[in-house]
């Protein structure tokens, strides 16, 4: 089987795997989501990750754009209710968005700085 | 020739997936194209131009979007592998995660409530529909996990995507200038907010300018995506039943 192939194979039975956990456990949470937790939970346990599991998820994220596109068109149904509308959600999607990337950056940033400098304290 | 076998043909093709896929793919490729020859400029961005084609094309041929998603789907249907395959980044940087586990942790809580946060309560300062409001909740997480929480919640999931992938392209594009305002130029740290604020699409952005950045915005997307859809519609249960 090319690696590709068994790559692919593994991202399906996961995600299959987290609908099925999802759908008997009653989960409030999507399908792929808990694939995600599981397959996550097998790599810890497995210590490495499968060369053919590795090509199919990065070959998935280098075009993780393009996998957008088909939703993003979906505006055109909803032409009506963003004109309606168009202020609040204009503003909320531009505003929240840029402070939500000062916000995380800034946080990280100092907590590093926080970190680093408590360990040279520790350090003779 | 004549118009008419042409039009038959036409009708024929956007009646077949074929089209749709055709398409996005093409479409696709010339936003790539369009960025690439602009040396990956922000503003560039390529799902911004796809989308922007796409729509033109559908609105000039009077084609509805339900004809063009029957194709485009196919593309649609590989966001849930692909949300799957974040854990081998978030496997991949375990060992950073432990490492930085206070940074980490810490800009997840405050760059999540301050996204979900800022966006609720503007637009319903601004007056928007109880439905938008709920449909703008998940909006910082990927348009797959967004319509599943938005489903859970009660808003409409087709426009939580819509919002999501809008989130995500104005991160991928202002990002920058907000984070070199700010003065942050380590690349974890810009990477993870870009992947945390902006997930699949400002991830995408952070790989295309810098390989550290792009693993943190991985972790942080993939984090944030699995914070928010174990947390959000708990929260809300807990939220509508008490306020």
């Amino acid at each position: 089987m090319s690696p590709l192939l068994a790559g692919f194979t593994w991202l399906l039975v996961f995600q299959c795997l987290g609908e099925v956990l999802v759908r008997l456990a009653g989960l409030p949470i999507p399908g792929p989501v808990a694939g995600l937790a599981l397959l996550f939970a097998v790599l810890l346990l497995l210590s490495e990750v499968p060369n053919a599991l590795a090509a199919a998820a990065e070959g998935l994220a280098r075009h993780l754009s393009l996998l957008f596109v088909p939703a993003g068109v979906g505006v055109m149904a909803y032409l009506g209710r963003i004109a309606d509308e168009w202020l609040p959600i204009v503003v909320a999607l531009f505003v929240s968005t840029l402070l939500a990337i000062a916000a995380t950056a800034l946080t990280f940033a100092w907590l590093v700085r926080r970190s680093q400098r408590q360990q040279e304290k520790v350090l003779p | 020739m004549s118009a008419q076998p042409l039009f038959e043909l036409w009708v024929y093709l956007a009646a077949t997936p074929l089209a749709g896929l055709t398409l996005t793919l093409v479409a696709y490729a010339a936003g790539w194209w369009s960025y690439k020859q602009s040396g990956m400029h922000p503003l560039a961005n390529p799902v911004l131009l796809a989308v922007a084609l796409i729509v033109s094309t559908l609105w000039l041929t009077h084609t509805p979007y339900k004809t063009y998603f029957d194709g485009a789907q196919f593309v649609h249907f590989l966001l849930g592998p692909a949300v799957v395959g974040l854990a081998v980044p978030l496997a991949r940087e375990w060992g950073n995660v432990r490492q930085l586990a206070l940074p980490i942790a810490g800009a997840m809580v405050v760059g999540s409530l301050v996204a979900l946060g800022s966006a609720v309560g503007i637009a319903w300062l601004l007056g928007a529909s109880p439905a938008t409001l709920l449909s703008l909740a998940p909006k910082s997480v990927t348009a797959p996990i967004a319509m599943g929480i938005a489903e859970k919640i009660g808003g409409l999931p087709a426009l939580a995507a819509v919002f999501a992938v809008a989130t995500g392209v104005i991160g991928a594009t202002f990002g920058k200038y907000v984070l070199d305002g700010c003065r942050v130029f380590d690349w974890r740290a810009r990477g993870f907010a870009l992947g945390l604020a902006a997930h699949g699409i400002g991830t995408a952005r952070a790989f295309a300018v810098n390989a550290d950045a792009g693993a943190f915005a991985g972790l942080a997307f993939a984090l944030h995506g699995l914070a928010a859809a174990l947390l959000l519609p708990v929260g809300f249960a807990v939220w509508s039943r008490f306020g």
